[in-house]
């Protein structure tokens, strides 16, 4: 665009944007980690401290024990690896129905995935309520469970045809001259093929079940049966805030999700690309 | 071709009994979940709407006709308001996590070191609960600890901290720039995704014809871009409309309901529990506001899928 002065111009529409860029994103992570290093007296102590002077691990030992982040913490994971389970299998199969077969029925049912994906949540939260009510499982994990699972499924199930319609059907069919079952085939075949699209969609789903809330905060009017969300939501309403404790968990919350999210992200874009592209 | 299909012709009959049967076995676990737990509860929202419900006097619930839907046009002082805070709540969102989140792509598309390393940063807040990008903000907005309130004075801009989730304008923008944080990475992925599938010679050819950055920006990129930034704003629309997690835990709705959106107020009403049958009704109204919305959209952006 300015080819007289090129360097001015790669700092100031390059290196100055996404310096900025990466600063805004980050802030807010490295404010909290900083907060929740901090004795409780330095926290509103001015002038305020860019890093702390004596850093203290007070915090997470009060998030862990006294507020209950280890029971939050075990709630989420509960949930989060139970759904990943159920989705895994159930959206694995349908998403292999999808791909590999020619069956009546089964535009309707790619249009029934579809259509889920514009029912707002909010529109489940007071019918769930009900629901759960009056199966006796409020305050039961299951009914999170259940529910998490219903909402991932469609979008999983196109995620899982994306990476099955990648796999040569050859593969398949050879296992099968070989004496294999189907669901051998299925097993001893496919699975290890699909591997990479399982973990991404396992990311994928437990991510989901470990940031929501809405849902949860419905389902839930016991603190024993708190998710990690509700928990935070739990702790930031509370007439004295704990501002250390709050930090730390939820740096506590944070790193799960955030080690998961960077160590999938890319099988994730490819992910999406397979299934737009199947 | 043709032994090869023969083949498959002649496996096909011997396997035929169960594999017609395979499919549904398949998809049958999976349809049950979503009409038991998705597609039932939307029916029975619709039902509610014409009742008076009450979860806890669930013996004097009774059909209420229109009533639930006349109260809310006419006697609602809260429906309006809320509607329009939602409509400048979607509006804001979704136009500057669009500008932002092409410009980050733009960005992040550019080579250079580290590349790998600040995009894994960019994407992060993607992965971030609304409820903990709460918190996070909350601690930077704080009036006695925040560090907002720091920066501001220490460049003079205010000579005194403020409370910004208190008052009623600087509430509502408080939790813009939040949610901003945590939308614009959907836009900078999706955005860098299809920018990545534009042919390099595009550009070549353009350059040779004389076109500048910014002429080939605007003929070879947007028009690129478009099927994508049509979808993903649509979704988006529909997703940030519903979204409550970082009102409900920043601000609840306050001060004076200035941030209270349509789905704020539906939230409040379930978490308080008095009457499902009014939260049904007003579920049911922002339903198909949004549906006629998406509707129009497609029609008037003329989507169509690339082939």
């Amino acid at each position: 665009m300015f080819n007289t002065n090129g360097r001015t111009n790669k700092v100031l529409f390059f290196y100055l944007p996404i310096t900025l860029m990466f600063m805004w994103t980050i802030f807010p992570i490295y404010w909290t980690i900083n907060t929740a290093f901090k004795h409780e007296g330095d926290i509103i102590k001015r002038p305020l401290e860019y890093l702390p002077t004596s850093p203290t691990v007070e915090n997470f030992v009060v998030a862990w024990n006294n507020v209950g982040f280890a029971t939050f913490f075990k709630n989420s994971l509960i949930i989060g690896i139970t759904t990943v389970f159920v989705v895994i299998i159930l959206s694995t199969l349908s998403g292999y129905a999808l791909t590999r077969y020619k069956f009546k029925g089964k535009g309707s049912f790619l249009l029934m995935l579809l259509s889920t994906q514009f029912i707002p949540r909010a529109m489940l939260i007071i019918p769930l309520f009900i629901i759960f009510k009056n199966m006796g499982l409020i305050s039961n994990p299951l009914s999170l469970i259940i529910t998490y699972t219903a909402v991932e499924i469609p979008f999983t199930t196109i995620l899982m045809s994306g990476f099955i319609s990648n796999i040569p059907r050859e593969l398949e069919e050879a296992a099968a001259v070989d004496g294999c079952s189907k669901l051998q085939a299925l097993r001893f075949v496919m699975f290890p093929l699909l591997l990479p699209g399982i973990v991404a969609t396992a990311v994928f789903t437990f991510i989901y079940t470990w940031n929501e809330f809405l849902l949860a905060l419905m389902l839930t009017n016991q603190q024993s049966k708190f998710t990690l969300p509700v928990g935070l939501s739990f702790m930031m309403g509370e007439f004295n805030v704990n501002y250390g404790a709050l930090a730390a968990g939820s740096v506590i919350a944070l790193v799960p999700a955030v080690i998961l999210f960077a160590y999938a992200q890319k099988h994730l874009v490819s992910g999406m690309g397979g299934a737009v592209k199947g | 071709m043709s032994t090869k299909q023969l083949s498959e012709n002649v496996k096909a009959e011997r396997r035929f009994k169960i594999d017609n049967w395979i499919p549904y076995l398949f998809i049958l676990p999976s349809f049950l979940i979503i009409a038991t737990f998705l597609f039932y509860p939307i029916g029975t929202v619709f039902y509610y709407s014409f009742q008076n419900y009450d979860i806890s006097a669930p013996f004097y619930n009774s059909f209420a006709g229109f009533d639930n839907f006349v109260k809310i046009f006419t006697e609602d002082k809260l429906f309006f308001p809320s509607l329009l805070t939602s409509l400048k709540w979607v509006v804001s969102q979704v136009g500057l996590q669009l500008i932002f989140g092409l410009i980050f792509a733009l960005l992040l598309n550019q080579t250079f070191r580290l590349r790998g390393f600040v995009r894994a940063i960019a994407f992060i807040p993607w992965a971030i609960s609304g409820v903990l990008a709460s918190v996070m903000w909350s601690l930077m907005y704080n009036e006695h600890m925040g560090v907002f309130n720091d920066i501001l004075m220490k460049l003079g801009i205010i000579s005194e901290p403020q409370a910004f989730l208190a008052g009623t304008t600087s509430a509502f923008i408080s939790v813009i720039i939040a949610e901003l944080w945590r939308g614009i990475p959907f836009f900078a992925i999706t955005l860098l995704a299809s920018l990545q599938s534009i042919p390099e010679e595009l550009y070549e050819a353009s350059e040779i014809d004389g076109a500048s950055k910014w002429e080939s920006f605007v003929h070879i990129t947007l028009p690129h871009l478009k099927n994508t930034i049509v979808l993903t704003t649509l979704l988006r629309t529909v997703w940030e409309f519903n979204n409550v997690d970082l009102i409900f835990n920043l601000t609840g709705g306050g001060p004076a309901n200035s941030t209270t959106t349509l789905t704020m107020y539906i939230a409040n009403l379930a978490i308080n529990g008095s009457d499902f049958g009014y939260g049904s009704a007003l579920t049911v109204i922002s339903f198909v506001l949004l549906f006629a919305f998406a509707i129009f959209y497609l029609k008037i952006t003329r989507y169509e899928r690339e082939d």
